[in-house]
């Protein structure tokens, strides 16, 4: 397959943050052509066409998303880019607004344009508050070209753009929970339906897509839906950027075409496994996604259709790569008490059954493990699955039952074999209740 | 007001200007608050509820969900070392093992002299080069006790 750079083409590339770069490679011309030869509806045509599906993890189709937002409303429209980039094993969308911000700039422009919105927002998590104000700086920037603002390039259209930092809540990465704290309120995700397309912000038609989505719709404007959708698979057009983690000797972040060979991008891009170990297993979409051992990692492709077969999912393209040494009942327990401390606490199922998961967990770990336990902690999780509404819930449960299946000698282990004693347990005598 | 320097005062009256619904100024209004006096008491979540016509209560809620607002002092450096799956698998525990000898405190402590307040944090978003850990607003990368060690003497 062909490596063709889309996403990070100007990533080695001197001062390429600069709109001086951007512009001398290419960038605003697809906002130009957009504004002067396309009317809104071919933009989501063109977007269509190119098989784009969201890069921040469910995966649904962008052109399809951009569609939904009523035309015939008086309500003011939003567009809004998520960059609250949280979920482990995730740091693709830093590099990208690090290295390219104008491009994030200019996806935004163009979704607004594409359904009539004329204010839009970053919502950046505010650990990276240095590229809040690295993209204030672009914003500034694409602003005195006449990018950003009143009237863009003589068009008519107007756009305004606001960086929003969030405060340290995993949670609001979720779509609504982060409309929830963009309003300034703590981030409970909303019931769907309805979706934000149609009431989102200050229940407004909004459309939300990740930065790297957003990202993406440049070039896809600029050279067409079909050559982007040649680059990757049928149903996953394009390229996409891979944050690579864990026991590879070249962790990093990779683009490369849908549909790639997952154990070829770990062997060659990523210099394979570090010191000479043998593959254990991989998280392949941040940790909600669930785990393949080393056998499903030879058979899948980088693609959301190959993933899906195999039980997981591609999610924010987060691979989390663990050697032959890696005990997965820690890294479970790592897992899980990371969304214990992320639940919103909502949902019941959630909020206690991640505590419980988590408990558990401690328990064989420190090595008073029932036998019992094992199958108590496998079934929470499948009770926890399906029950919550939002994905945390799921999330949870994907990190922990999966794996059980999949490793769970690593698991057992832990379990203290059943003591047979000749002794009595001490029962203490019953107490008078002191009424 | 006279809480604030007036330089923060008119950031923030831009900030609230800046939305179309006022209450959306609340996570940014509160930063510059936080920058500013190093922590959220009672008296500046009093405040910030007066300029964005919400109540206390409104505000403190809101406060109190998110992990990066702090309602006590902390120290002037707020270390925070990564917990989460891709910084354990690189040597993440380690790090902090090695933090809290150096600083002879626990994660969630804050040194006796003010100086350093350790934390551990869910993931960063420095997976790719693990263990990771920022102190304030600055990533600090690859990290190894050597480097760790160099890092906290180069602090002023």
């Amino acid at each position: 397959m062909e490596k063709v750079r889309v996403l990070s083409a100007r990533f080695d590339l001197p001062d390429s943050h600069t709109i001086e770069v951007y512009l001398r490679t290419g960038g605003y011309q697809a906002l130009r052509k957009a504004l002067t030869t396309m009317t809104p509806d071919e933009v989501i045509e063109e977007v269509k066409r190119s098989a784009l599906r969201g890069r921040g993890g469910a995966g649904f189709s962008t052109g399809m998303k951009w569609s939904f937002v009523p035309r015939d409303t008086d309500k003011p429209k939003y567009v809004i880019a998520n960059a609250d980039e949280s979920e482990p094993g995730t740091c693709k969308d830093r590099v990208l607004m690090e290295k390219d911000p104008h491009a994030v700039i200019e996806g935004i422009l163009l979704a607004a344009y594409a359904v009539d919105a004329h204010l839009a927002f970053i919502y950046i998590r505010g650990e990276y508050w240095y590229l809040k104000e690295h993209l204030e700086r672009a914003i500034e920037e694409a602003r005195e070209r006449g990018f950003v603002g009143a009237n863009i390039l003589g068009s008519g259209f107007s756009c305004e753009i606001i960086v929003h930092p969030g405060a340290g809540a995993y949670i609001c990465g979720e779509e609504t929970a982060l409309m929830e704290s963009l309003e300034g309120k703590r981030g409970y995700p909303r019931i769907k339906p309805p979706f934000p397309a149609v009431v989102g912000l200050y229940g407004c038609p909004t459309v939300i897509n990740n930065v790297e989505t957003l990202a993406s719709v440049p070039p896809i404007i600029l050279h067409g839906g079909e050559w982007f959708r040649q680059l990757g698979t049928e149903k996953s057009g394009g390229t996409r950027l891979f944050a690579v983690s864990g026991h590879v000797a070249r962790p990093g972040v990779y683009e490369l075409p849908m549909g790639y060979p997952m154990k070829r991008m770990i062997e060659e891009e990523c210099g394979g496994i570090r010191g000479g170990k043998r593959l254990k297993a991989v998280i392949p979409g941040g940790s909600s996604a669930p785990i393949l051992t080393a056998e499903e990692v030879e058979r899948c492709t980088l693609d959301f259709e190959s993933l899906a077969a195999l039980k997981s999912m591609l999610g924010s393209g987060a691979i989390i790569v663990m050697d032959e040494d890696t005990d997965i009942a820690q890294v479970v327990y790592r897992i899980t008490k990371f969304y214990e401390h992320e639940s919103c606490g909502w949902c019941v199922p959630c909020r206690e059954g991640t505590r419980w998961m988590r408990k558990l967990l401690e328990r064989l770990l420190s090595g008073g493990g029932r036998p019992k336990d094992l199958d108590l902690l496998y079934e929470l999780a499948r009770n926890i699955f399906g029950t919550t509404h939002c994905p945390l819930g799921d999330a949870a449960a994907w990190a922990v039952y999966p794996a059980i299946e999949k490793f769970r000698a690593d698991f057992e282990k832990y379990v203290r074999a059943p003591v047979v004693s000749a002794e009595l347990p001490e029962v203490s005598a019953p107490r008078r209740l002191a009424v | 007001m006279g809480m604030l320097s007036a330089e923060a005062e008119k950031k923030i009256q831009e900030i609230i200007a800046r939305y179309p619904v006022k209450r959306s100024a609340l996570l940014p209004v509160l930063f510059v608050v936080q920058q500013e006096l190093g922590y959220l008491p009672d008296e500046a979540l009093e405040e910030v509820a007066r300029w964005l016509d919400l109540t206390f209560l409104d505000v403190a809620t809101t406060v109190s969900f998110y992990t990066m607002f702090h309602r006590r002092p902390i120290g002037r450096y707020h270390i925070q070392i990564c917990r989460n799956v891709s910084c354990y698998l690189c040597g993440g525990e380690a790090i902090r093992e090695h933090l809290e000898e150096r600083l002879g405190i626990r994660c969630g402590e804050t040194t006796a002299d003010g100086r350093f307040t350790l934390s551990e944090v869910e993931c960063i978003g420095a997976c790719s080069w693990a263990p990771a850990m920022q102190i304030n607003f600055t990533f600090y990368h690859h990290l190894t006790p050597e480097r760790v060690d160099e890092i906290l003497r180069s602090l002023p």
